[in-house]
């Protein structure tokens, strides 16, 4: 059990940033998911934390001791790859075994806890296999396995489900998190699959170009992201971002359509933006509904079928697709003229030049 | 544009069957999807419909004529891959133009440029015409790749999962931008892929291959509401769909591992015990719930979440809408819809 925190960290390779410096603290028993494109520093950060990498600057901290320059081995902190870096020429015992016998645990001791941490993760009957004969899933709950054995004050795991295919990665996913909850450790989970965040973290940090965006629940991103990028960025699809022009209460879209604000709306963006500017709206899919006297008009692009639900593709004008969510069955041809509203309760606005959303207070 | 015919397509490498007797017709401007996973066949199918590989047994025509006998060259079908396989060292417009130019084609070049410059316009390329492909994105360089393909007008489009390089938001805004070209501009398209998702919001029909077999053929809804067995049920809709061993009892099904009865009238014959399918968004959570249960985690996704409830001594998954916060745990209670139940015999084939 541990807690982390990470004060002014940085890493530069050269001149540039990988991580720009960063504070974060991740609580004791909490999980925490670093989340991010490709390149946005979060597996430097994770390996920063467990001393894989060294700082550039800043300090690491577990549990109050600081171990910004302790060797990886010392700072009880079990790593969990995407490739599952098993030993092939072991046995699945042998494999979760290696570090209690590298550490000279007694026999009796490491059968138990071997035995015990294989029940947890339902691998017992893979115990005289070697890994190269089981899947994709099962080698990642061995690769599990091998890190809680240690009993670590703290699990970083890097994309660890990235290797499986979608169908075990729903229900590795769940057993992770299910995990989480009956073991209680300290976890730091990096991946690039907003879903996996959203699902599993008590967290999120949000990250891009080598910089937190937003630290927040999964709730809290979704719907209160902090700038452009979060909103985009989290939910499937991202937020719907429409630029207009705020002009005495309404803001004129793409198209024309006129959308009338509610007076918290107006005096946010009059005092936070200007009486006269450009403003961008953002709402989820699922925070608007056709209506024919919706007030924003738009013309059918495309209709999908999601399985439970249907996405409606919706143009404002030439250039502008909106996305909004509807339930199944609703048969629109391309090119249909439909009007639609939105949950006023739903709707967020951005600066323009900042990118940043607008305070609700 | 036209129609392409696959009759009892048989396919062996050695001991291996690749394909399986697997017949199905993509109608004129049809949007038909393959779905299946890894080794299921699928592009082992586009490879004799491409003229690249000849099967053992059956036969393939396109737009009525039996093309057996056809070249690669002379079938007029153009196919996008999943690498983009596109010339490095030429600009996108000639990339576009290559096939236009090629020795047998002898399109005059005005001709061309009007050509690419539509397709360009449609697929949004437009400002990338003069640059080199190598300084392209990944998305960019698979719009040139269907470019470069529609400017053929081929009788039929074949894509072999042509999205799945791109990241999670481009793969979904090209998913649509495909779709919406193949619809406006009425191309016979044969697409294959393992996603699920790409399958149900693209396709007029899905054809799913499970280890060279065809196992279902269907519209998106035929295949999501009526899953002709267990695979795929399990393969289509996520998150998956709950398969529970059930029986008959007295007035309904009695689901032992829930510890729950469902009470109900069902006009069909049901053996004796069976496996009950029950879509999450079937299972919704309501405080005067019919069965109760206890939260085992919850997985927000966002418009939705996904609850894990524990019953009895199994678990159900539930799909309810919005951001639902639920710890472990926590006594709920729920519903399921009796409208909309699935049932599969013991080998898994619905009934």
């Amino acid at each position: 059990m541990a807690t982390i925190e990470l004060k002014d960290v940085a890493k530069k390779f050269g001149e540039k940033y990988a991580v720009k410096p960063m504070n974060l603290t991740i609580h004791d028993g909490e999980f925490v998911v670093l989340l991010g494109p490709s390149g946005c520093g979060k597996t430097t950060t994770l390996r920063m934390i467990s001393g894989l990498e060294a700082v550039s600057s800043g300090n690491v901290s577990l549990d109050g001791r600081d171990v910004t320059w302790a060797h990886p081995s010392k700072r009880d902190i079990a790593y969990v790859f995407q490739f599952y870096a098993l030993y092939p020429h072991l046995t699945v015992w042998q494999n979760i075994a290696f570090t209690l016998q590298a550490q000279s645990v007694k026999a009796d001791e490491i059968e138990k806890r071997v035995k015990d941490v294989a029940t947890l993760l339902k691998i017992k009957h893979l115990l005289k296999r070697r890994p190269g004969g089981l899947s994709g899933g099962d080698q990642q709950r061995v690769a599990l396995a091998r890190a809680l054995v240690r009993r670590p004050a703290a699990f970083l795991m890097d994309e660890p489900l990235g290797a499986l295919d979608a169908d075990f990665r729903e229900t590795m996913r769940a057993e992770i998190k299910a995990l989480h909850i009956t073991q209680k450790a300290t976890t730091v989970y990096v991946t690039h699959d907003q879903i996996e965040a959203m699902a599993m973290g008590d967290r999120i940090v949000v990250m891009s170009d080598a910089a937190i965006q937003q630290v927040g629940t999964p709730a809290e991103v979704y719907h209160n992201p902090a700038n452009l990028f979060v909103a985009n960025f989290i939910g499937s699809p991202g937020m719907n971002l429409v630029k207009g022009h705020y002009r005495a209460g309404k803001v004129i879209l793409p198209g024309g359509s006129v959308y009338s604000l509610s007076d918290e709306w107006i005096s946010r963006i009059e005092n936070q933006i200007g009486l006269e500017q450009d403003v961008i709206l953002g709402f989820r899919p699922e925070a608007a509904w056709v209506v024919p006297q919706g007030q924003i008009c738009s013309e059918v692009f495309l209709v999908e079928m999601n399985g439970s639900n249907a996405m409606l593709d919706l143009h404002l004008d030439d250039q502008v697709i909106v996305r909004i969510r509807t339930h199944r069955g609703v048969n629109y041809s391309i090119g249909s003229k439909i009007n639609f509203d939105l949950d006023p309760q739903m709707v967020r606005f951005f600066n323009p030049a900042t990118e940043a959303a607008l305070v609700m207070e | 544009m036209s129609e392409l015919i696959l009759q009892n397509i048989t396919k062996t490498f050695g001991a291996i069957t690749a394909l399986d007797d697997v017949s199905f017709t993509v109608k004129d401007n049809e949007f038909f999807v393959l779905l299946g996973p890894t080794g299921a066949g699928k592009s082992t199918t586009l490879r004799v419909i491409c003229g690249l590989e000849k099967p053992d047994n059956g036969h393939v025509f396109l737009d009525g004529e039996l093309s057996d006998d056809l070249t690669p060259a002379d079938r007029d079908v153009a196919i996008v891959f999943q690498q983009y396989s596109l010339y490095p060292t030429m600009s996108v417009y000639d990339n576009m133009a290559f096939p236009l130019r090629a020795p047998g084609r002898k399109v005059p070049e005005e001709q061309i440029r009007k050509s690419i410059e539509q397709a360009a316009e449609k697929l949004r390329i437009t400002h990338l015409l003069s640059r080199k492909t190598v300084q392209l994105s990944g998305g960019e360089m698979q719009r040139v790749s269907i470019g470069r393909a529609i400017v053929r007008r081929p009788r039929v489009f074949l894509m072999d999962e042509p999205l799945s390089n791109l990241d999670a938001k481009l793969r979904e805004s090209l998913r649509a931008e495909l779709k919406h070209l193949q619809k406006v501009e009425g191309v016979t398209t044969l697409y294959v892929t393992h996603d699920q998702i790409e399958a149900l919001t693209m396709a007029d029909r899905i054809g799913v291959l499970n280890h060279g077999k065809l196992i279902q053929l269907g519209t998106p809804e035929d295949i999501y509401d009526r899953p002709a067995n267990t695979f795929v049920a399990k393969l289509v809709g996520t998150p998956r769909i709950n398969l529970l061993a059930a029986g008959r009892q007295n007035g309904g099904w009695k689901i032992s591992d829930l510890g729950i009865n469902l009470n109900l009238v069902e006009t069909k014959e049901i053996p004796e015990s069976f496996l009950l399918g029950i879509r999450p968004e079937d299972v919704t959570l309501n405080p005067s719930g019919e069965f109760p249960g206890e939260i085992e985690l919850s997985e927000p996704l966002g418009a939705e979440t996904v609850v894990h409830i524990k019953a009895g001594s199994g678990e159900i998954t539930s799909l309810a809408s919005g951001l639902v916060q639920l710890k472990h745990g926590d006594p709920v209670r729920f519903n399921i819809n009796k409208d909309h139940l699935h049932y599969f015999d013991e080998q898994g084939n619905r009934i």
